[in-house]
């Protein structure tokens, strides 16, 4: 994967600082991992520099065919023509800054369990199955009007050690990359109507429930693919750059 | 068309999530045991300049390693420049150690804001598991001592002990350890930028 020239402006404008009380605190001790790998110290602020109002930009020619269809990139890469196990569905959205202008071109990454919960990673031993046929990686790009969709199954919930056994409810994480540095998110899809939802140790460590209502993806029955797949609309909302009132126009603007 | 309207109601920023356990399967596959994009190495970045190695740990406030740390590097080219020659890394902790080294080059004096100039640095994404938001530092040049008289971040940092948290070890030549604590005495500096 290699990443190609972004805009290097040193001139460009500020984002928005972070609303740190929308995001979850470092220290959550509901949610034990979070105890010692929080930072006791009060963060340091400092304005940004062309380091953070730029970033990697990556170009779709470096994404694979299959990339955003889970449900046979994997298969297709062990060079089996299988298909995944599972409820079949649509993940599109529209990714905006908080501004509501689209984020064009940017890349984003997800992962996820099988359907029944299970990771295919060295390190997951749930006593869930593999399914010979998921891998649980993808990765898509937003087009000129920061629309992007990926084609997946519905991850099953599965049991963590936190409060004895916890249940995650069905999720899908995301990675996501923006214009620059300072946009940089990795966050988590959670699905309308889960029960699990309201007990999960990890999605409360948000305090806004309002904050929380934006990591649901909501079923979009106006987009179901008849007789093959059901559709969630998740959009993503990254920092948005401030407007500048006294710009100096460099020569030639 | 026209300017729109400067909006008056912001959207309010997606919150972040930990990248839990697994982020190895969705940003760097072939270490989660994926047998898909064995190639891609990341952690080895190509571009023109000395060529050095930075070798880190990161560490918990009980001092034990964070065995399922990604970081994610972001830097000047050697001349000081990003944009033109993007330099974006990644690279993983190893599951037994935690151990963790980027191949890259020694970056350029970056440009900062009035004309002014920052030292010499990576800058660092932590994730992880128990990470409820990524953790963003940098990593300085020991020998850069000049550079960091001056340096903008630095200077921020009104606790004198604490600036040297940022600044790596020289192992060797070209070879440099960089450690991170998420907490306790020596804790490393964040930044909210
Ligand atoms: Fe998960």
């Amino acid at each position: 994967m290699t990443a190609s020239p972004s805009t290097a402006d040193a001139h460009l404008p500020d984002f928005m600082r972070r609303d740190r009380s929308w995001h979850p605190p470092a220290y959550t001790p509901g949610y034990r991992t979070s105890v010692l790998r929080s930072p006791k110290c009060a963060l340091l602020s400092l304005e940004q520099g062309p380091g953070e109002k730029t970033g990697p930009c990556f170009r779709a020619d470096m994404l694979h065919e299959l990339d955003n269809d889970l449900i046979t990139n994997y298969a297709a890469a062990t060079g089996s023509s299988g298909v995944a196990l599972g409820e079949r569905i649509i993940v599109h959205g529209r990714v905006l800054d908080e501004c509501g202008r689209p984020v064009p071109n940017t890349l984003i990454e997800v992962w996820q369990a099988n359907a029944g919960g299970r990771y295919r990673h060295k390190k997951d031993g749930y006593l869930a199955p593999l399914d010979p046929n998921f891998g649980g990686c993808g990765r898509c790009m937003t087009d000129a009007a920061g629309y992007y969709f990926f084609r997946t199954i519905k991850p099953g919930a599965y049991p963590w050690p936190n409060h004895g056994s916890d249940w995650r409810p069905a999720h899908i994480h995301f990675s996501i990359f923006g214009d620059a540095f300072a946009q940089r998110l990795i966050s988590q899809l959670y699905f309308e109507g889960d029960p699990l939802i309201p007990l999960c140790p990890i999605i409360h460590t948000i305090q806004d429930e309002r904050a929380i209502q934006q990591l649901i993806a909501k079923l979009d029955m106006g987009e179901q693919r008849p007789f093959d797949c059901l559709v969630y609309r998740f959009d993503i909302v990254l920092r948005g750059r401030q407007q500048t009132f006294f710009e100096n126009k460099r020569e030639g603007l | 068309m026209g300017e729109k309207p400067m909006p008056v109601e912001y959207l309010k920023e997606t919150p972040s999530q930990t990248a839990g356990p697994y982020v190895h399967i969705g940003t760097l596959p072939a270490h989660a045991g994926l047998p898909v994009r064995q190639n891609e190495t990341l952690n080895a970045i190509e571009a023109p300049g000395e060529r050095i190695v930075v070798e880190g740990i990161v560490l918990d406030g009980s001092g034990a390693p964070v065995k399922d740390a990604m970081i994610e590097l972001y830097q000047a080219d050697s001349k000081g420049q990003v944009g033109e020659h993007t330099l974006w890394g990644r690279a993983a902790a190893m599951f037994e150690t935690g151990e963790l080294r980027f191949d890259t080059v020694r970056p350029g004096a970056l440009a900062w804001r009035g004309g002014k100039m920052q030292a010499p640095h990576l800058t660092l994404l932590i994730f992880a598991r128990g990470i409820n938001i990524h953790l963003h530092t940098r990593m300085y040049f020991p020998e850069d001592e000049a550079a960091h008289q001056v340096d903008p971040a630095l200077n921020r940092i009104e606790q004198v002990q604490r600036r040297k948290t940022l600044i790596a070890e020289k192992k060797k030549d070209g070879h440099y350890r960089f450690v991170i604590r998420l907490q306790g005495d020596q804790e490393t500096v964040f930044f909210d930028m």
